[in-house]
């Protein structure tokens, strides 16, 4: 009998499935399809949405006409890029309300491709379930906690080469988070992070590498002369466990 | 309402006694987060003693190793509670707290709904799985066994 999947990713603790995942002509389609300019301007705007988009808000935010935008936007479900589904907008129900709108909204599945090819994630569940066997989750937290520090202060030595000494302020951690891929949204005064960069591992390993990536954006924080302590544990489906706190809201 | 629940079991190995500093973290953490877990959606039963203490049953011979077993509605609402609210936060400390542990420390099975596993079905799941590996009798988050598979 075969594990089932979960969060649509397969079960791969005991059986090693996906050891060897290396691009399928699958995700280079999706990936082609990315090239046009329309397209990727719609993608883009889907996924920093953070939820639904109707065709309308997505032709309107790519500024093309709405047919346009559909054509596109069914390519990429097409690809597994996005994913649609259809919903009333507005609350009027029954004879009048109007047929329902076609919605889209990031596809969960990641599309990824190298050449040569190389399989990172085999070799980080590997490097994950000797940590895990090991109990190092101590050290793990130590060594994530120094490469965010070194990265932050590395940032901000690149800031202050590019501007007179003294005139640049270390970027602000939003921009930081950003640049690394964690999709970060302002939610009343916290930052929180869309986007999990570790996410197979951490679906799978959630203690040893959301602890990991808490280490390393407290360790961010500090190298960029911010407060580590800003950066707290907030799980919640669909994000990153991480979030970061104003500074006001520090007790 | 499904027919079968999840039981879950998980032991831990004590680093210290549970009234020294070591532990004092954890101690802290006991009332609030089984009060969370009480609460939590699909949440049916947890092992405790008469007086409410999860921590006084030690069925090993080797005392320090405390027993956590429950039960819940689906493998999604264990999963979210154990992972998707401040339990997580907790669980970052665990080695500071508990001793590597052998493997596997943790067991998942399925049980008919409205029965409550007993301490020793619990130790029998948990080496059922350490000599077979993940099976529908006795599973682990990372490899799951959905309900129609139990035999």
């Amino acid at each position: 009998m075969r594990p089932f999947s979960f969060l649509g990713i397969a079960a791969i603790g005991s059986t090693l499935v996906g050891m060897d995942k290396l691009p399928t002509d699958r995700d280079l389609i999706a990936i082609g399809l990315l090239q046009d300019p329309v397209r990727r301007a719609l993608y883009r705007h889907v996924v920093a949405a953070g939820g639904e988009v109707s065709r309308n808000q997505a032709a309107e935010a790519a500024g093309v006409a709405r047919s346009l935008a559909a054509f596109h936007l069914d390519k990429l479900v097409e690809a597994g890029l996005l994913e649609a589904s259809f919903r009333r907008l507005g609350d009027r129900r029954g004879p009048g309300a109007g047929r329902p709108s076609k919605l889209y909204r990031r596809a969960a599945g990641e599309v990824a491709a190298t050449f040569p090819p190389r399989t990172y994630e085999a070799a980080a569940q590997l490097l994950a379930e000797a940590v895990e066997q090991a109990g190092a989750d101590p050290e793990l937290q130590a060594v994530a906690r120094r490469a965010g520090a070194d990265a932050g202060r590395r940032i901000t030595a690149e800031a202050e080469a590019e501007a007179p000494a003294g005139t640049a302020p270390a970027p602000a951690i939003e921009r930081v988070l950003a640049a690394r891929g964690y999709e970060p949204y302002r939610d009343g005064d916290a930052l929180r992070l869309r986007n999990c960069p570790f996410a197979t591992l951490s679906a799978e390993y959630p203690v040893l590498v959301c602890a990991m990536n808490l280490s390393l954006l407290e360790g961010l924080l500090e190298g960029l002369g911010d407060a580590p302590e800003r950066a707290v544990m907030d799980p919640a489906p669909g994000r990153c466990c991480v979030a970061v706190l104003s500074k006001n809201n520090l007790n | 309402m499904a027919a079968e629940h999840l039981a879950q079991v998980n032991i831990a190995t004590l680093r210290a006694p549970l009234d020294g500093p070591e532990l004092a973290g954890f101690v802290a953490e006991l009332e609030p987060i089984n009060a969370m877990a009480d609460a939590s959606p699909g949440f049916v039963w947890r092992l405790q003693t008469e007086d409410g203490d999860a921590t006084a049953i030690r069925p090993y011979d080797d005392d320090r190793i405390m027993v956590n077993l429950s039960v819940w509605e689906s493998f999604e609402t264990l999963r979210g509670f154990v992972y998707s609210t401040r339990h997580l936060e907790v669980m970052r400390h665990r080695r500071a707290w508990f001793s590597r542990m052998a493997d596997p420390y943790l067991a998942l099975w399925w049980v008919p709904a409205g029965t409550i596993p007993t301490v020793a079905e619990a130790r029998r799941r948990l080496e059922l799985l350490a000599s077979r590996g993940p099976g529908p009798d006795a599973f682990t988050f990372r490899s799951p066994f959905p309900r129609s598979a139990r035999r």
